[in-house]
């Protein structure tokens, strides 16, 4: 079989063995590309274990511009002997195999579609090193060194990110370089370089950047104001108050006093952690959690207190694969229904649905505004995959003449002019109240905020009139939400179409590119994605005017879709699923597929969530 | 129900410094059962409150869930309150003591929602020390659910419907020690002249204070049968240190025996002063605290007083470093480092 042959448009995946250091030089190697001006996204796919289990690094090079998963691996870089035999047959027809052949290829594993490559690194590294330590480190920078030459990598660009990566530790540069120098001239010197799959220079990058989601929801955090930070470790979230905390430490010190315009508080559960935002929300303060799937579990009482007592709460769920502890370091959209519905009785929560890091920084800071104004929790939906990964991603812009919605809080003049105040009259009909905060005015204003039913000023009642009208008054501000909700986003077909595909999240670039896979099928797709709950008006025109909308997204059970025919009362008819749970993102070339299963004329196969899973890694 | 507090007050009610009545420090009528201990400290939060002249909107009374916690309600009426959910104020009272540090916090909690739900809360607010003051009302039962025994019902006791308790009552004040408090007193319901200075040098002491109120239950624990009785408390009661408690611009006039007494000035300059009553224990020392309390218990005698205070403690605010203005009254320009700053960061991730 004749080679794959390609230019700035490939996908290559890296097998390694986790607590090596791997993942910064697979890192260095998609930096290197993204330096030459070709969009990347890098996707590690890590377990839940600290040294000596499989990890894989998948990056996704595109010159046309497309960042989500394709779906196939074009070459495969396998330094893991645990791992190799499914690796190797995870490459293309044509594809390419790199591996560490100082222990010969098991005969078995051949493959005579593949070509195989193989570099000895683990002599390499025996020869040049004689600490097991720097054996270790060094074997994958080796491998980084000789793929600059096999896919004509600018070697240049190489040398200058290590002299980046190592700023202030000068000591460790020379010998990066002296590694990426060891397996560049190995390569140079055994194969014939460059391979059929390789790079140029473009200028398909622009301004843009290249950052994962958490440490832009941190720094939304940062730019959004807040102040008090409660939370408790939890994959794949830690990282957002790593974030804030390293930025905070440098934008949050008083030039004065040297004292801190921040708390950050490590819980001993969600349970606090979530109290604690709530009593400093409740207190004026923004503040905010970050937590995952079994998080948004733990803190589902006390969001239903926030709902109900209508105090301002933020959090930032960066999803990951359950039910239960489930695959903690695998991705999945699968905490929809339980964070909208969150807490017992009847709540709904706001929910946000970033796609993007510029997204996570620009919701990251909208939510307290959010937050403030509408007076209830706020539920950032991140995952895995857009949280941990590193992506491509406009520049961040903070507008300096932007100021902060605090929403309808009394001040201490306010409350003197005022001849009563109720902190649950809705006085403007919009459903939402005027608050204050303790400490205001010496006389008024003052009132007891609480779990149990209450009328409108505050006073505890069991009366169910009063009741039902603060329950319908909610009901009332759920309608007023959707007025500040960010609406969606929608992508005609160039062709009239009654068929169209609707998703959110980090399930976006996929989709987009298999509704233009698909024009070439012969079928077009209007699109959209929803980039909040409640769900507005446009959203319930645009499923009416469509026959039938493919809602793709990452759980097995469709949740989206569920909620959509819930809030909208649609019959199961017009909505059908596109799925992908097996823990990795979902890819253009299964959602292709699925989509293909479910046209008639195309494959009338139905689909069954198995399936899905099966197909998820295409 | 909701009650209506008459409006009318004597004009001739003694005034405190900042010209409040006792009655701008009381809330609505109490809904508890007619006797409750509750009831009782809640008039002697009112008093202390009143006497420390502490300006009632300046506190935050916050509670969990059960009887104790309705509590909140009938106090501090003039004070911001939230009466969170079970098990959970300690948590509700450390964020808003993060947002404005500038407030006093009263936390009022019973012995279920304290010792049982809310034990792993109450261990945690203790070790990171938060400036608050925690009030247990602790009548060993559940009340509002009729009657079952709480986590601190003595093994042994039987309330008016249930068999002897057969597991260890958890001992509020010892734990608390264990868990490093800096403010460990104990006190009963019905022993106003104790109580109250404990809750003005709690509420003026520089960290956590835990005070547990043992409370009789009137309607499920008041039987003969209960360590948790009135009469059985008034009996086995022994105190360990007598508080009086001077604030800074009083004069000190109270006169004690030489030897026995101490002289504590707090961060504010107001003075403690400590009576000694109980030969065995030494209030500045933990392990002492910790012996006599454990001595008292196998004595069958209830220790009560100050038990432990730290007069160098540090509280929750300087350990993490915050800045002395309060984070929730920072302005936009203190907390959002603005565009120029994101360029550079931008940068950097090129």
């Amino acid at each position: 079989m004749k080679p794959l042959e390609a230019v700035n448009d490939f996908v290559i995946k890296f097998a390694n063995v986790n607590g090596t250091g791997s993942a910064s030089a697979n890192h260095l190697f998609a930096k290197a590309l993204f330096r030459m001006g070709l969009p990347v996204c890098p996707k590690n796919i890590f377990p839940s274990n600290i040294q000596g289990m499989p990890t894989w690094y998948e990056v996704r090079v595109s010159e046309e511009g497309y960042l989500g998963r394709r779906g196939g691996v074009d070459i495969m870089l396998s330094v893991n002997p645990q791992s190799m035999p499914s690796d190797i047959q995870e490459v293309e027809p044509g594809g390419y195999f790199i591996y560490d052949n100082t222990k010969p290829l098991d005969r078995h594993l051949v493959r005579d579609d593949v070509t195989t490559i193989g570099l000895p690194l683990t002599q390499i590294c025996s020869d040049q090193y004689k600490e097991p330590q720097q054996r270790k480190l060094f074997k994958n920078v080796i491998y980084v060194g000789a793929l600059a030459a096999l896919l004509d990598i600018d070697f240049a660009v190489l040398t200058a990110l290590v002299s980046d990566q190592f700023k202030g530790k000068e000591k460790l540069v020379l010998p990066n370089i002296h590694a990426l120098e060891l397996g560049h001239q190995y390569a140079q010197a055994n194969f014939e370089c460059p391979i059929g799959i390789r790079v140029t220079r473009s200028d398909k990058v622009g301004d843009k950047i290249m950052l994962d989601g958490n440490t832009a929801l941190g720094l939304g955090a940062l730019y959004g104001g807040a102040s008090v930070v409660a939370w408790y470790p939890l994959t794949p979230s830690t990282s957002v108050i790593d974030s804030f905390e390293r930025y905070a430490k440098r934008l949050r010190i008083d030039p004065g006093t040297g004292k801190k315009n921040y708390a950050i508080i490590q819980a001993e559960d969600e349970l606090a952690a979530i109290g604690m935002v709530v009593g400093a929300s409740w207190n004026g303060a923004r503040s905010f959690t970050a937590t995952s799937g079994p998080g948004i579990s733990l803190m589902s009482e006390i969001i239903g207190l926030a709902y109900y007592a209508e105090v301002p709460t933020v959090v930032f769920d960066v999803q990951r694969a359950g039910p239960s502890t489930g695959m903690p370091t695998r991705t999945q959209q699968s905490d929809i229904l339980s964070a909208a519905y969150a807490s017992h009785g009847d709540t709904k929560q706001v929910l946000l649905f970033p796609s993007t890091p510029k997204e996570c920084f620009d919701f990251g800071a909208l939510s307290f505004d959010l937050a403030e104004r509408l007076q209830t929790p706020v539920i950032l939906m991140a995952d895995l995959d857009l949280g941990m990964n590193d992506n491509m991603s406009e520049p961040l812009h903070w507008d300096d003449e932007r100021e902060f919605d605090r929403g309808k809080v009394l001040n201490a003049q306010q409350l003197e002019d005022m001849t009563q105040f109720g902190r649950y009259l809705d006085v403007d009909g919009d459903g939402i109240c005027y608050r204050t905060y303790p400490g205001t005015h010496p006389e008024k204003g003052a009132f007891v905020t609480r779990g149990t039913s209450r009328d409108e000023y505050a006073a505890y009642t069991e009366k169910g009139e009063e009741y039902e009208k603060c329950m319908l008054r909610l009901m009332a501000k759920w309608e007023t939400i959707k007025e500040y909700v960010p609406g969606p986003e929608v992508f005609l077909a160039s062709q009239k179409t009654d068929t169209a595909v609707l998703f959110f999240g980090t399930s976006e670039e996929s989709s987009r590119e298999a509704v233009d896979y698909l024009v070439e099928d012969g079928i077009y797709l209007n699109a959209m994605r929803v980039r909040a709950f409640p769900f507005d008006k446009e959203v319930e025109e645009f499923l009416h005017s469509h026959e039938r909308v493919f809602v793709i997204e990452q759980n097995r059970d469709a949740q989206l879709r569920t909620l959509l025919m819930a809030e909208f009362e649609l019959g199961p008819d017009k909505l059908k699923s596109v799925l992908c749970f097996d823990g990795t993102p979902i890819s253009a070339r299964n959602i292709r597929k699925q989509i293909l299963q479910q046209i008639p004329g195309h494959n009338i196969t139905p689909l069954r969530p198995e399936q899905a899973a099966d197909d998820a890694g295409e | 129900m909701t009650y209506q507090v008459p409006k009318f007050r004597n004009p001739s009610l003694p005034r405190n410094a900042l010209g409040y009545t006792k009655a701008d420090y009381e809330g609505s009528i109490s809904s508890l059962c007619a006797g409750c201990g509750h009831d009782s400290i809640s008039a002697c939060i009112i008093r202390a409150c009143h006497e420390l002249s502490i300006a009632p909107h300046k506190i935050a009374k916050l509670s969990g869930i059960g009887c104790s916690s309705k509590s909140p309600a009938y106090f501090l009426g003039k004070s911001h309150g939230f009466n969170s959910v079970h098990g959970r104020m300690p948590s509700v009272v450390t964020g808003a003591a993060m947002a404005n540090r500038d407030l006093i916090y009263l936390g009022v909690s019973g012995d279920g929602d304290t010792a049982s739900i809310g034990m792993g809360q109450f261990i945690h607010v203790i070790r990171r020390n938060l400036n608050m003051v925690y009030v247990v009302m602790n009548n060993g039962c559940y009340g509002l659910t009729k009657g079952q025994d709480s986590a601190t019902a003595d093994q042994g006791s039987a309330s008016k419907k249930n068999d002897p308790n057969p597991f260890n009552g958890i001992d509020l004040p010892a734990l608390a020690l264990q868990s490093g408090a800096t403010f460990v007193a104990r006190s009963f319901s019905g022993d106003k002249e104790q109580l109250i200075p404990l809750i003005k040098a709690g509420m003026t002491h520089r960290g956590f204070a835990l005070i547990d109120v043992v409370s009789p239950c009137v309607t499920f624990n008041n039987n003969e049968t209960s360590t948790k009785n009135y009469d059985y408390v008034r009996e086995h009661a022994r105190a360990g240190g007598i508080v009086d408690f001077v604030p800074m611009r009083d004069e000190i006039t109270t006169r004690y025996q030489p030897g026995s007494t101490y002289e504590v000035t707090l961060h504010d300059g107001s003075v403690v002063h400590l009576h000694k009553v109980a030969e065995s224990l030494d209030p500045f020392d933990r392990m002492s605290a910790m012996a006599a309390l454990d001595e008292h218990r196998r004595n069958e005698e209830i220790l009560t007083g100050l038990i432990y205070m730290d007069m160098d403690s540090t509280e929750l605010h300087e350990v993490l470093g915050t800045s002395q203005r309060p984070l929730n009254q920072l302005s936009a320009a203190d907390l959002c480092p603005g565009d120029k700053v994101l360029h550079n960061i931008n940068a950097s991730l090129r």
